[in-house]
């Protein structure tokens, strides 16, 4: 027995002993909340985390967020176009100026035949490069954008469907590829996503399906500012939340994201950086509003006055979160000046009930709401939605909480409240990014996105905010246009057809070696500033 | 013998169309669907049925059954939705890592197992007996992803010795053994507490044989006696030894989650949240397979072991 005790004392401690070795200087590692990694051949899915580290890290859009602040909402700045505007003898095509000397990751150059063949690549089924995938993941994000075509190597116009003044918001989704790369891989998009090129700061230089991307700096950035700090990226899928933490905490990524709110004095304490900030993200109910109890609004505002948002966000969430009163935050552009302002006020909500006729003896408030037991962005889901239904009860309103899987709720939401299977639910608890002006308001409150041209299950049919939106899509000033917004939001506030409850603040956990991040109001984030010290 | 062979592998076939057919009924009676997973949550339904399209999932389920089987039937296992991937790549990567993560901890709880169980068996009612039946209770009770989350609290978050997740094969053998080392104890304490006591009770029926009575008539020693015990006991071990083996490989998706060890069993996850049909499939498939063999090598081995069983 003494014979294999020895070496196997000796073993376990080569092994211990080897945990020192830690990632060369320079290396950032990551842990996604991604349960694998997002794809990589253009255009990403996994919603906007595919976004921030995979999108808009190996690739560019024509226009992009400058995301270099924290105080305030990302500018639209310009990235692979140096110049836009829309023709001044038809609004409906607008002039993309390219920049030039900018270089793929595969050394081929950027030019219009570029953009070209990437909006065929998710535009067109008939060409050669249509991407079956990327068309799909992309499709809800570029409504209005129908044609382009190329004036000269470094001179595209796009055609919109109607005049609209959206369409940097939407070019903003597109990243562009490298048509050679695609050409060199064997004109297959599988292929192309396990070497990708693109025009961004990062290239990859592995890929390990369901462990790891590991990426480098691209000497050749055509941005000096933009050059990454770090030499090396590395991206690890990460979908259980305990994972990220142990994964953190003993050293093997140097930030994650989105810590359970638990977790987070024990990380702060620990030693690590906690980062938060507000960003366009909204976590609601969306009420139906053509049925009892949510097709009065006097119930509506009732249940927006009984919801204690400083109470979910203090004790439950660790001030990960901020009330919402809204779907836009105080101080954002679109905000407006809304009559009602959602404080928690039990009193005034049970006024108000008592207003629309009903009471628990005679008229009972009641509404079944499907949840989720998790899902990307919705936060705590269980715990929220039980003080959700804590308060609403205290006030009269008897809700039936019905908690299914995330993509079983997001598949029946799509198919709005009037197909069978829904016929009993009152709401719908989904949260929301919106980042631009369709995503916040368009694809909603609009009486031509009811399902299944979009996403206004309700249905919120409101001429005055048809007309509103209307005009603010024909309005290619952006501060009137950011006035016309806000008074929609305004008159949605005041009908209340979702119970507003939080914003989320995209919570992160850094160690300490992280330096130079800034964590903006967005959804997506700059890692070319982040650098890692020793 | 050979005749015997052929014929259980004949009969794994229906085995195996049962678990696929099972596999993609299952999927599909479920609520969500494959493309409605890959899809960005605020994507229209028109923009989904015309996805749906694309994949051929607006075709009646059966002929989406047969069209799989005809090309399972061909070797090819079809592409993940999400990845494109084609998934027999994706299993034979996944497969090896699973193999070891079920060796390494299976050949824990053999050894350990038979050990503790026969140590206990020889000393029945005294203090290491006790010990050992709470090891085996404790082992089968303990929830493994539990004891795996326990295990990273105190080696990897407070201790700082061994990596919390992951596998990291391509930083070389001893960064790969240092990321199996805590799952592979994790996934060790249910067969352990299991060969425990199932070694136990083998040897206490043994032990109380007569032959034994013989042997220590005989003048035998007790080093001598326990190599007869192990023997006899040997039939049974490895019944309960292949069928933990399989346990293992197919069972251990918590484990393997908790821990991000890229295995079958984290691809099992991941392709039932993201309702990836022929990756789900596909690793069913070649998870039943294995188990099929697993059991016809174990029938094998026990009339190796114990040539009785050859002649019935």
């Amino acid at each position: 027995m003494r014979r294999v005790i020895g070496p196997l004392v000796g073993f376990v401690l080569v092994l211990v002993a080897a945990s020192s070795a830690s990632a060369a200087e320079g290396t950032l590692r990551i842990g996604m909340t991604a349960s694998d990694i997002p794809y990589t051949g253009g255009q990403t899915d996994n919603g906007f985390e595919g976004f921030r580290f995979i999108g808009y890290q190996i690739y560019e859009p024509l226009v992009n967020w400058d995301l270099s602040r924290s105080d305030r909402l990302p500018a639209i700045v310009p990235a692979l176009a140096e110049s836009w505007e829309p023709r001044k003898d038809d609004p409906k095509k607008w002039i993309f100026r390219l920049r030039k000397g900018v270089k793929f990751h595969d050394g081929s150059a950027f030019n219009a035949d570029a953009v070209v063949f990437t909006f065929e690549s998710v535009k067109n089924r008939q060409a050669p490069q249509y991407d079956n995938y990327g068309a799909g993941q992309l499709a809800a994000r570029v409504p209005s954008l129908k044609s382009i075509r190329k004036i000269d190597d470094y001179t595209v116009e796009i055609e919109t469907t109607t005049p609209t003044s959206f369409v940097p918001y939407q070019a903003i989704y597109m990243v562009i590829v490298s048509p050679t790369q695609w050409g060199k891989v064997g004109k297959d998009w599988r292929k192309f996503a396990e070497h990708p090129s693109g025009t961004g700061p990062f290239r990859v230089t592995r890929l390990v399906p369901r462990e790891r991307l590991e990426l480098e700096a691209f000497k050749q950035y055509w941005n000096p500012k933009r050059v990454p700090k770090v030499d090396r990226l590395i991206l690890f899928p990460m979908p259980e939340a305990t994972t990220r933490v142990a994964a953190l905490r003993s050293g093997q990524v140097d930030w994650i994201e989105a810590p359970p709110p638990d977790a987070i004095p024990q990380i702060r304490s620990a030693g690590f950086q906690i980062v938060t900030n507000k960003y366009p993200h909204n976590w609601t109910h969306t009420l139906r509003l053509d049925k009892e109890p949510w097709n009065n609004k006097l119930v509506r505002k009732a249940a927006n006055y009984a919801i204690d948002r400083v109470g979910i966000c203090k004790s439950l969430l660790h001030d990960t979160c901020t009330p919402a009163t809204g779907v836009v935050y105080k101080g954002h552009p679109w905000f407006g000046n809304p009559k009602e302002t959602y404080e928690y006020n039990p009193a005034k909500a049970k006024d108000l009930l008592r207003q629309a006729g009903f009471s628990e003896t005679k008229h009972p408030a009641k509404a079944v709401h499907l949840i989720s037991t998790s899902g990307s962005g919705q936060m705590q889901p269980l715990a929220m939605n039980e003080l959700v239904q804590k308060n609403l009860k205290d006030v009269g309103i008897d809700i039936d909480l019905m908690p299914i899987e995330w993509n079983a709720l997001t598949n029946r939401f799509r198919l709005g409240f009037n197909i069978p299977e829904n016929q009993g639910l009152n709401s719908w608890n989904i949260s929301w990014a919106f980042p631009d002006p369709w995503s916040a308001f368009g694809r909603f409150f609009l009486s031509k996105s009811v399902p299944p041209a979009s996403l206004n299950t309700m249905p919120y049919l409101n001429p005055t905010v048809d007309k509103l939106m209307d005009e603010a899509e024909r309005t290619f000033d952006v501060e009137k246009q950011n006035g016309l917004l806000a008074k929609i939001h305004e008159i949605v506030v005041d009908d209340a057809p979702w119970i507003f409850i939080v914003h989320d603040m995209n919570p992160r956990a850094l160690s300490p070696k992280v330096k130079g991040f800034v964590e903006p109001q967005s959804w997506f984030v700059d890692l070319t500033s982040v650098s890692v010290t020793k | 013998m050979w005749s015997y062979v052929g014929r259980r592998l004949l009969l794994a076939i229906p085995t195996l169309l049962g678990a696929s057919i099972i596999v993609f009924a299952m999927v599909h009676l479920a609520p969500g669907d494959p493309i409605a997973a890959v899809m960005p949550a605020d994507a229209s339904q028109a923009d989904i049925e015309a996805t749906r399209r694309a994949y051929g999932f607006d075709k009646p389920l059966p002929v989406q059954y047969l069209y799989w089987l005809g090309h399972v039937v061909q070797g090819d296992l079809g592409r993940s939705i999400t990845t494109r991937r084609p998934v027999i790549q994706d299993v034979r990567d996944s497969l090896a890592n699973s193999l070891v993560l079920a060796l390494s901890s299976s050949l824990i709880a053999f050894g350990l197992g038979t050990a503790i169980g026969l140590l206990a068996a020889f000393w029945q009612g005294r203090t290491l007996d006790k010990l050992a039946s709470a090891i085996a209770v404790v082992g089968v009770s303990v929830p493994h992803y539990w004891a795996g989350i326990i295990l990273i609290i105190i080696f990897s978050v407070e201790l700082n010795w061994l990596p919390a997740m992951g596998a990291a094969a391509e930083e070389g053998i001893v960064e790969y053994l240092r990321h199996i080392a805590l799952p592979t104890v994790a996934l060790s304490l249910i067969p352990l507490g299991v060969i425990t006591r199932v070694v136990r009770s083998a040897a206490l029926d043994i032990l109380s044989q007569e032959f034994v009575l013989a042997l220590r008539a005989k003048g035998l020693g007790r080093r001598r006696i326990f190599g007869h015990v192990l023997k006899n006991a040997a039939p049974q071990i490895l019944t309960v030894l292949g069928l933990q083996f399989g346990f293992q490989l197919g069972g251990s998706v918590l484990v393997e989650t908790v821990f991000s060890w890229p295995g079958t069993g984290y691809l099992l996850n991941l392709a039932i949240f993201q309702r990836d049909v022929p990756v789900l499939q596909g690793v069913i498939l070649v998870l039943s397979t294995f188990f099929v063999i697993l059991n016809l090598a174990v029938d094998l081995a026990q009339s190796l072991v114990d040539p009785r069983i050859a002649r019935q």
